[in-house]
């Protein structure tokens, strides 16, 4: 079985990309509706690939692939993020 | 467009070179490491920082871990256990010497955080190296002279497996220590050695009813079955923090 962790981890990699911090935005759960912060969430895949998935009903929310070359984010899990400022 | 550039060069996702000022064993298996970044600029107690590590061949890996310092300046500490199959963690345990360099990034994660402003009581709850986040938010609550209580449950497999044990064995008037022996417990301990327990967290903890902040560190097995107890004790889920570092 593969050991999950979590949203935390989610602050380094995504610092890459966003000025924001992912562990305390919110995300709405395409799947099951649920409210969370990213740092809830769980987090399968690390260190090159991350699938984030809802810690309610574990769909995914999004997955991150770092390549060499390029990052690919999918994020059709979830319906919005909401994120402090 | 100068201030565009000097944004971007502010990023906190960008990789800065620290130098390793001092290290102390804290177990077999694992030390602390002091380390000076320039530009890290300070951090709220419980905030990680990604290391970097880059062989001769370009090949790069990364790994989290938590600073056990908390503060201004630019002067950290890590505290670093051995994975036996770790990329990242023999080196910074057995390879790396004072005066190395290593690169950083950082004050990473502004969830899994507590600042003196925080009021109400805390439990940390951590297992194994898990307890340096907690040594971070420890610090800071006496440093800054907070009179919140705090306890603190740390579950390690022997004694001398215990990181920062000299400083949890003389605590702050504000905070409680208990300690939870895995594997073999210190001749007069009361407590058969064993793993982590609701009745462990019903004795020593602050109950539900006083509504505390909880933190739990540590393994992912251990904290999923801690944060479960917690609840089933009537802890509100959304005040007890998790922070899963796998690994074990």
């Amino acid at each position: 079985m593969v050991e999950h962790i979590d949203g935390n981890a989610l602050a380094g990699p995504l610092s890459d990309l966003f000025t924001f911090d992912p562990t305390t935005a919110s995300a709405r759960c395409a799947g099951c509706g649920d409210v969370a912060v990213l740092a809830r969430a769980m987090v399968y895949g690390e260190p090159d690939t991350f699938v984030v998935r809802c810690a309610n009903c574990d769909d995914v929310l999004m997955t991150i692939v770092q390549a060499p070359d390029r990052f690919c984010i999918e994020l059709r899990g979830m319906t919005w993020l909401k994120i402090p400022r | 467009m100068t201030g565009t550039s000097e944004a971007r060069d502010g990023r906190i996702g960008n990789w800065k070179v620290g130098v390793v000022t001092s290290i102390r064993r804290e177990s077999a298996s694992g030390r602390s490491i002091t380390i000076d970044v320039p530009g890290w600029g300070g951090n709220i107690a419980g905030q990680h920082t990604d290391v970097r590590l880059t062989a001769q061949n370009g090949y790069t890996a990364v790994r989290s871990y938590s600073v056990a310092s908390a503060g201004v300046g630019d002067r950290i500490e890590l505290a670093v256990d051995r994975l036996p199959t770790g990329e990242v963690s023999p080196y910074l345990v057995d390879t790396l010497r004072e005066g190395d360099e290593l690169e950083l990034r950082g004050p990473l994660g502004g969830w899994f955080v507590w600042t003196p402003q925080q009021a109400e009581s805390v439990q940390l709850i951590g297992g194994g190296s898990g307890i340096v986040p907690l040594m971070a938010m420890i610090r800071s609550h006496e440093a800054s002279g907070s009179a919140t209580p705090f306890r603190l449950l740390y579950s390690v497999r022997t004694p001398l497996d215990a990181f920062f044990r000299a400083e949890l064995e003389s605590p702050s008037a504000n905070l409680e220590v208990t300690w939870i022996f895995t594997r073999r417990a210190p001749s007069g301990c009361s407590r058969p050695a064993g793993r982590i327990t609701a009745a462990d967290l019903e004795a020593h903890g602050f109950p539900a009813a006083l509504s505390p902040t909880v933190f739990v560190c540590g393994p992912t097995g251990f904290v999923e079955t801690v944060a479960t107890a917690l609840v089933a004790l009537g802890h509100e889920p959304n005040r007890v923090k998790t922070e899963r570092f796998g690994g074990a």
